[in-house]
C-alpha cells in the first residue's frame, strides 16, 4: 500500500506500469490464440503479443539501461520480422480460402493440396 | 504530471482495445481496435522518448500490417457478417488459462519489481547515432542482424508471391 502511494506520488511513470500495461495485452493476444476459431483473429491476436513483448523490450531499455541501446534495436528487428510473418501468414489465409472456402481452423486437416478427388476418389483421404 | 495524464490515458485505451479486439464479433471491427492498440503502443515508444521507434512502429505496423489485414479480411468475409461464436466450453477454458497466467505474472511482478525506477535524463539518440549503430561491425553494433533481416524480406515477398500466386 505504502508503495502505491509512493507511486502515484511520484511525477515519473514506474516501470511497473509499462509492464502491467503490456501483460494485459500478451493475456489478451493468449485468451484470443486459444478460444477464436478463424485464422486471421488467430493472426491478430499474435500481433497483440508480439507488441507486448516490445513494449517489454522498449521500457526495460529506457529504465534500466538508458545508455545502451540493445532493447531499442531488438524491437526494431522483432517490428521487422513480425512484418514478414504477417505478409506470409496471409498469403497462406487466402490460399487456404481459395482451396476450401472458409478460414476456420477446424476445416483444415490436410497440408497439401486436394488433388486426389479429381483423378480417383479415395476413400481414406481427408477433407 | 503531464506525463502520467498521458501515459494513462494510454494504457487505458490499450488495455481496453485489445480485449475489445480479441472479444468483438465482427472481424473488421476487431482489425479496428487493433489499429488503436498500435497507435497507442506507437505513443508510448513518444512517451519513452524514442521517436524512431514511433515513426517504425506508425509505418510498418499501423501502416503496412493493417492494411495487409483490411485486405485479407475484405478478401476472405462477406461485409457484416458475424462470426459464428466459437463453444462455450472453448472459450471457458480460454479463458480460465489466460487469467492464471496474468494472475500468476502479475503476482511475480508485483512481488519482485516494486521500486519505482525514477526516469533518468533522455540519452542522447538522434537519427545520426541510430544509423551509426545500425550500420556499424564493431561491439553494439548491428550490420549482421540488418543483412539477414533484408535477407528475410526478400524471402519473404518470393515466398508469399509463391504462396499466394494462382495455380495453372
Amino acid at each position: 500500500m505504502n508503495d502505491l502511494f509512493l507511486i502515484l506520488s511520484s511525477d515519473t511513470v514506474p516501470l511497473e506500469a509499462y509492464i502491467v500495461v503490456s501483460l494485459v495485452m500478451f493475456f489478451a493476444g493468449i485468451y484470443g490464440f486459444l478460444s477464436r476459431k478463424s485464422l486471421l483473429m488467430v493472426l491478430i491476436s499474435i500481433e497483440l503479443i508480439l507488441n507486448a513483448a516490445d513494449i517489454n523490450f522498449v521500457s526495460f531499455n529506457r529504465y534500466l539501461y538508458p545508455e545502451q541501446m540493445e532493447g531499442f534495436f531488438f524491437a526494431l528487428f522483432t517490428i521487422a520480422i513480425s512484418a514478414c510473418e504477417t505478409a506470409v501468414a496471409i498469403a497462406i489465409v487466402i490460399n487456404i480460402y481459395r482451396n476450401l472456402n472458409n478460414v476456420e481452423v477446424d476445416s483444415l486437416n490436410l497440408l497439401r493440396e486436394d488433388d486426389t478427388e479429381k483423378t480417383a476418389p479415395n476413400p481414406q483421404s481427408g477433407l | 504530471m503531464v506525463q502520467q495524464i498521458i501515459f494513462y490515458v494510454l494504457a487505458i485505451i490499450i488495455m481496453f482495445f485489445s480485449i475489445m479486439a480479441v472479444t468483438s464479433k465482427q472481424m473488421i471491427r476487431s482489425a479496428t481496435y487493433l489499429l488503436f492498440v498500435l497507435l497507442a503502443t506507437a505513443g508510448l515508444y513518444l512517451l519513452m522518448g524514442y521517436e524512431y521507434l514511433f515513426a517504425v512502429q506508425t509505418a510498418v505496423y499501423a501502416g503496412g500490417i493493417m492494411v495487409l489485414f483490411i485486405f485479407a479480411i475484405l478478401l476472405t468475409q462477406r461485409p457484416g457478417e458475424k462470426i459464428a461464436p466459437e463453444p462455450l466450453k472453448q472459450r471457458l477454458s480460454a479463458l480460465l488459462l489466460s487469467l492464471t497466467g496474468f494472475v500468476f505474472c502479475g503476482f511475480i511482478i508485483f512481488k519482485n519489481i516494486n521500486k519505482v525506477y525514477k526516469l533518468t535524463e533522455e540519452p542522447e539518440m538522434n537519427s545520426k547515432l541510430i544509423g551509426k549503430t545500425l550500420m556499424g561491425t564493431d561491439k553494439f553494433q548491428y550490420l549482421l542482424p540488418f543483412e539477414s533481416i533484408s535477407v528475410l524480406l526478400l524471402a519473404c515477398i518470393v515466398g508469399a508471391i509463391m504462396i499466394a500466386r494462382k495455380r495453372s
